[in-house]
């Protein structure tokens, strides 16, 4: 009897004074940690995609409790309803963003782009762009071994087994940006969502000279300079032979995509066009269909060609 | 018990095909493309424009800083333009593109078969010589030679070790220097000792090529220093740092050079190159290259001229069997395959390896079933299945820390894993991000 009430006395004591020393331990080595970082942490999406830039959601948390401005901060997943959740726990003003969105600049389907190699090598984009060019006539475009599709974290990519490009789920992908980094041709780019979604861009990313780029695909820009020339808002410029249409001036006025002379530009989500048979149909459908209606420009365009060196020889 | 290197090592079939065939001049072709960057650091600048009239061995263009190199024509003609054309492995780079026209060389170079002996040039001299000849290591790795013999202050070579091992299976070129120019060869290394300032030169040849043994080693009697070291047949042996430990039995430390240890490694075609450049004033125009393939019709070795269509040596070997699944440039276990046969034959060129189909199909890869054979056959003594895993998890890190840039990527890991792992393929792409890594943080 004596043991036992012995043996709980000395465990109660022991247990008294642990509890006294980590108590002034605890006193003496207290770290401040801001309550609103935990506020905030909770507010984001809890996706932890990094696509903000930060390490995690608790990262950019902490980011943003110690910024003293944060309008240069977003979350793309939480976008503009986050941000301002975030702005008003911290009593900062925030400035809606813009939304964004994953585009794939290459339509080098195996319709448009013939391959002209073939490779059996370990199933990595990465790898198969350290050891050489791809298996087509283009050294920039798509490699097709889905490398973007392993890094979505939000299943809002899939590989078109008819086209072998990549297809970005517009609804489920929250633009953080993972595709964008793994992609080591540099195809997919973050451009704004546009309204209704409706948005231009070069689905190219050939910065070879035209003849050659035109040789390799049947769809690549050939730095014509035609859409430059006809965008009325400054908003095209071409470098390196491709044609770069900057988002924040684009009206969407859709000027360029007609003048295009390989289909290059792709026009997304909107309606179809009244006044011209040969519309471009809409944004599920669009690049089949952007393939189709380059074959039936094609023949316009090639009977110039001929005629020209037929009259020359004449002149011969 | 005959030398070879410490650790790991394998030894593939040889399928020396084409050793029997003396090496025979390639036809001038009608058009040469010569790249600009034929070599290991910035490419050279083009001096010459389209139209302009170039004769055999004129600069065309110039070195661009320390590590880099000179590209000379290898034909007479009229430069037909200088433009973006696809390279070996489909990328477009910028060539040269000659319009041959006769064959009329520069006067100053000398093309006699004579021998010359006498080495009349300093050591100063020899070294500036070699950069303006454009020379680089023609095993293979292509880096400029001048840079190798500038021995760095504070550092003293002590030996020249000269690689004729030729462990890659198929190749024979060096073999057939070996045997048709040992004179010069000797005369070459003799070159590159007065630049290096040593009394001592190893000759390493495996002992797969005794009569290459048999030929220099009379022939050395009749020079001052070099000795003929033969080694037991063992692949990565033309490792510079494998060839160091065969030869003389030291270890290069991890990330230092071989004059760490006193030594400078040489390639057998580079000591060739070297005597041309110093005696005759011939710059870099033109190397052998063996075309080989179980079932091409005639494997044999070739002095081609620099910018030649790989399609033209395919041809002159008997044209290309129809059971081609790939064509190697270089050898089977570190050349790669080309993109087309339209590609130039650059000073990199050694060989070039036309397998069958069946023989280059992958084998579908399996899991690893922690055999450790990559290990005990990695020549760095490396582990090859952990740094592969960490590549693919992107643990550039642990990367680092395991030493993955000590791999020389020889390829025996893949080579010898019984699942067909690609284990080099994902090892190469990590030491590639640990390289960007390391040097953004310098």
């Amino acid at each position: 009897m004596s043991i036992i009430a012995i043996t709980i006395l000395a465990l109660c004591a022991i247990g008294v004074t642990a509890a006294i020393i980590l108590y002034f331990v605890a006193q003496k080595f207290k770290v401040y940690e801001d309550p609103r970082i935990d506020e905030v942490e909770e507010a984001l999406p809890a996706a932890n995609c990094g696509g903000c830039g930060y390490p995690g959601c608790r990262g950019f948390a902490e980011a943003l409790v110690k910024a003293d401005d944060i309008s240069n901060f977003n979350c793309p997943v939480g976008g503009a309803a986050v941000m301002s959740h975030v702005g008003a726990l911290l009593g900062h003003e925030v400035k809606a963003a813009d939304p964004t969105v994953a585009v794939v600049r290459c339509n080098g389907t195996c319709e448009n782009r013939p391959k002209t190699n073939q490779y059996d090598g370990a199933a990595s984009c990465s790898i198969a762009a350290s050891l050489y060019s791809g298996e087509t006539g283009c050294q920039h475009g798509c490699l097709g071994l889905g490398e973007c599709v392993e890094a979505c974290n939000f299943d809002a990519m899939y590989m078109d087994e008819e086209t072998g490009l990549p297809v970005i789920i517009e609804d489920k992908c929250v633009s953080c940006g993972a595709c964008v980094k793994a992609c080591p041709n540099n195809i997919i780019e973050l451009r704004k969502k546009g309204p209704k979604s409706r948005r231009i861009f070069v689905s190219c990313v050939n910065k070879d000279k035209g003849a050659v780029a035109k040789k390799a695909c049947n769809v690549a820009c050939i730095g014509c300079r035609k859409c430059e020339k006809e965008c009325p808002f400054d908003a095209i410029t071409v470098e390196n032979n491709l044609a770069y249409i900057d988002y924040n001036k684009c009206k969407l006025c859709r000027k360029c995509v007609v003048v295009c002379p390989t289909n290059a530009i792709h026009e997304l989500n909107f309606p179809p066009r009244k006044e011209k048979p040969a519309a471009k149909p809409d944004a599920k459908t669009v690049k089949p269909a952007a393939a189709k209606a380059e074959v039936k420009d094609a023949p316009k365009a090639e009977p110039k060609a001929n005629d020209s060196k037929e009259e020359t020889s004449d002149n011969k | 018990m005959l030398k070879t290197f410490s650790i790991g090592g394998i030894h593939p079939a040889e399928n020396k095909l084409s050793a029997e065939s003396a090496i025979q001049a390639l036809p001038i072709p009608q058009m040469v493309s010569i790249p600009i960057s034929q070599h290991i650091g910035a490419p050279a600048t083009p001096i010459v424009k389209k139209g302009d009239e170039v004769k055999v061995g004129q600069l065309i263009a110039k070195s661009s800083g320390f590590v880099s190199a000179n590209i000379h024509s290898s034909v007479s003609g009229t430069v037909f333009k200088v433009d973006d054309i696809m390279d070996a492995s489909g990328f477009r780079r910028t060539s040269v593109i000659i319009k041959v026209d006769g064959d009329e060389w520069l006067e100053h170079i000398d093309r006699s078969e004579e021998l010359v002996k006498e080495i009349s040039a300093s050591k100063e001299e020899i070294i500036k010589r070699v950069g303006d000849a454009g020379i680089v290591g023609l095993g293979g790795a292509t880096f400029p030679a001048h840079v190798k013999l500038s021995v760095p202050p504070g550092k003293t070579a002590e030996v020249l070790i000269i690689n004729a091992v030729e462990c890659e299976p198929y190749l024979t070129s060096d073999h057939r220097i070996m045997l048709e120019k040992g004179d010069e060869v000797l005369v070459g290394t003799q070159i590159l000792m007065k630049a290096l300032e040593v009394n001592k030169a190893i000759i390493g040849i495996e002992n797969n090529k005794p009569d290459a043994i048999a030929h220099l080693t009379k022939l050395a009697a009749n020079y001052q220093g070099i000795e003929i070291c033969p080694l037991k047949t063992q692949y990565p042996q033309g490792g510079e740092k494998q060839l160091i430990s065969a030869t003389i039995k030291r270890e290069v430390p991890s990330g230092a050079l071989p004059i760490e240890v006193g030594a400078v490694v040489q390639n057998v075609g580079t000591a060739y190159a070297v005597y041309e450049a110093i005696q005759k004033n011939k710059p870099l125009i033109e190397r052998v290259a063996t075309v080989t393939g179980k079932s091409l019709k005639n494997p044999s070795n070739w002095m081609f001229r620099i910018g030649t269509p790989v399609k033209d040596i395919i041809e002159a070997a008997g044209g290309m069997p129809e059971d081609t699944g790939k064509i190697v440039g270089g050898g089977p276990m570190m050349g790669k395959a080309i993109a087309s046969v339209d590609v130039p034959l650059t000073k990199g060129s050694s060989g070039l390896l036309l397998l069958p189909r069946e023989e280059t199909a992958r084998k579908a890869t399996k899991a690893c079933i922690r055999c450790g054979k990559c290990v005990s056959v990695c020549p760095m003594g490396l582990e090859p299945y952990l740094l592969m895993v960490c590549a693919d998890k992107k643990d550039y890190e642990r990367l680092e820390k395991d030493a993955v840039m000590d791999c020389i990527e020889c390829g025996s890991c893949s080579f010898t894993c019984p699942a067909h792992r690609p284990l080099l393929d994902y090892i190469r792409l990590g030491k590639g991000k640990v390289g960007q890594i390391m040097r953004a943080r310098k």
